[in-house]
């Protein structure tokens, strides 16, 4: 008869640094919002082309009064009440990028933002630090997150699986598209983030010069961190979703006290059991 | 938020359990979306601002002397170079200056010398000058690029002779950037001796080969390159040297810092 037993599945370091870094995202994100209000539009090279941004956040005036317009490469949408601007609780049109609901803090305040935004860049970035150094030297890094040939083989029959809702997640371990979307996210798109703010500090700049040929330019790099920002928040929506319905409980639990059920052909030992 | 705004936190009376407490509100609070009173805690603020000084010492300490921000080609020259800020000061004395193409400014430098200087337009211009064509980054998140030609507040200072206790350099400025008819409310900014000394710090005169206009600050601004754009006032009247800040206006060291935003302002 089948039964349940609980593994370790996440050690201490994985999970402390996992749930800190979910507070800095978030503290980052809202914060990032907040400054990107100041001046909502995005453009590509060394300098700002106000004439003709890559995307930009405003607003038109309108028949039906005043609309939130979002322009990408020059095509117009109306994104009233999501981007550029909408209407507030007091029923009167207030222009934004985002909406002030979600930025934080939750009114115009580019000095407030920014306090937020660089306390918690640095939690982000000694968390981050603390993460790869144990994932490296424990071999964590290897052994979990890094498919192997066989795992990448079978990268073609995992994706039609997926695409049907049919998730054949190894119990023990990582899947290969789960262990490669958080090998991107931990090893491209995070330290890009990190890179990309960086190269807008002209202190930065002046310190280490080679950040702005990397990216481009400080307006690109503002803009990489943007897209990247966007694709984080993608991958949040995505593993939130995976959490959900692989078994949130089991999920969460193995993720603040480590410990993981999964089946067992034995029947499990009764003190596992009553767990 | 400024020091004169802060609130009722500071003065509560601060021990361990009121730190604990006030740690377990901030999260609750944060969590609850109820974050107005978070956001204008005093105790949050000067948690907050103490990556500031962490920012600044990593970049001090990565900085040498010689670390230069970027210089562009002629070519990469904005045509669209924003103005931000005040960009036509109204204020009476101002006004009178400007009819008269500034021939009547002087610039006076003083406070923690040995010799006070009343510099005029054709006193800086005669001073061996340098031309830098740099990015000038907003606060906002903007960058424009442009030539500016000026003399290096190091050779002002240098005339000038500092006493050994000055520790920072303070622009005060014509601008009445906080509409309040006074003198506080105008605009002034400080920066510290590293970047005083800096060759790319400058006294600005001409901007892309031509006199510095009205809206970029004319007759005389300050580029401190390694930094963002407020720090680099524009309409100067005088150079103080200071040894502290903290008994000028806010206490912040500059307009924007007495209105929350960072000292040091490299990030």
């Amino acid at each position: 008869m089948a039964g349940k037993e609980f593994i370790y599945r996440h050690s201490g370091w994985v999970r402390s640094t996992h749930w800190i870094n979910v507070l800095a995202l978030l503290v980052l994100l809202m914060s990032g919002m907040q400054i990107f209000n100041a001046h909502p539009a995005l453009y590509f090279g060394s300098a700002s082309t106000f004439d003709d941004p890559a995307v930009a956040m405003t607003y038109e005036q309108t028949d039906d009064g005043y609309r939130g317009v979002t322009k990408i490469f020059g095509e117009s949408y109306d994104t009233t009440g999501w981007l550029g601007g909408g209407v507030d609780e007091d029923g009167e049109f207030t222009r934004y990028g985002f909406p002030w609901s979600i930025t934080l803090p939750d009114f115009r305040s580019l000095a407030l933002g920014r306090h937020w935004h660089f306390f918690f860049a640095w939690v982000f970035v000694i968390n981050g630090l603390i993460y790869l150094i144990y994932a490296i030297t424990s071999g964590h890094l290897k052994r979990d997150l890094t498919p192997d040939g066989k795992e990448m083989r079978g990268i073609g029959h995992s994706i039609v699986e997926h695409a049907k809702f049919r998730f054949d997640h190894e119990e023990r371990g990582y899947n290969v598209l789960q262990k490669l979307s958080y090998l991107i996210v931990i090893l491209l798109l995070l330290p890009l983030m990190l890179g990309t703010g960086l190269t807008m500090s002209p202190g930065m700049d002046a310190a280490f010069p080679w950040l702005l040929d990397i990216f481009g330019g400080r307006q690109s790099a503002r803009t990489i961190h943007f897209i990247s920002a966007s694709l984080i928040v993608l991958f949040v929506v995505v593993h939130v979703f995976m959490v959900l319905v692989s078994g949130v409980w089991n999920n969460l639990r193995s993720m603040v006290t480590g410990r993981y059920a999964v089946d067992t052909k034995a029947p499990a030992p009764a003190e596992e059991a009553a767990e | 938020m400024t020091k004169r705004e802060s609130n009722g936190a500071a003065n509560s009376g601060m021990n361990r359990r009121g730190f604990l407490a006030r740690g377990g509100a901030l999260s609750g609070t944060l969590l609850l979306g109820g974050c107005d009173g978070l956001f204008r805690n005093d105790l949050v603020q000067r948690i907050l601002a103490s990556a500031d000084s962490l920012t600044e010492a990593v970049q001090r300490a990565l900085l040498t002397p010689e670390s230069l921000a970027r210089e562009y080609a002629p070519e990469d020259i904005s045509a669209d170079f924003k103005a931000n800020g005040s960009i036509n000061p109204d204020t009476p004395d101002y006004r009178k200056l400007a009819e008269n193409d500034f021939k009547d400014w002087r610039l006076t430098v003083g406070g923690l010398v040995e010799t006070p200087l009343t510099l005029s337009l054709e006193d800086l211009r005669g001073m061996p000058a340098r031309s830098q064509i740099t990015r000038h980054d907003c606060v906002e998140g903007w960058s424009s690029i442009g030539k500016w030609t000026g003399v290096q507040l190091s050779r002002v200072l240098d005339q000038a002779k500092l006493k050994e206790n000055a520790k920072y350099i303070v622009f005060y400025c014509y601008d009445d950037l906080g509409r309040g008819d006074t003198e506080a409310s105008r605009y002034y900014e400080s920066i510290a001796l590293p970047d005083a000394y800096h060759p790319q710090t400058i006294l600005a005169y001409d901007m892309n080969d031509e006199t510095l206009p009205i809206p970029h600050g004319a007759p005389l601004r300050v580029r401190v390159e390694r930094q963002l754009g407020y720090k680099m006032a524009k309409y100067i009247r005088s150079i103080e040297a200071v040894e502290s800040y903290d008994d000028i206006r806010g206490g912040g060291g500059g307009f924007w810092e007495d209105r929350g935003y960072a000292w040091y302002a490299g990030i």
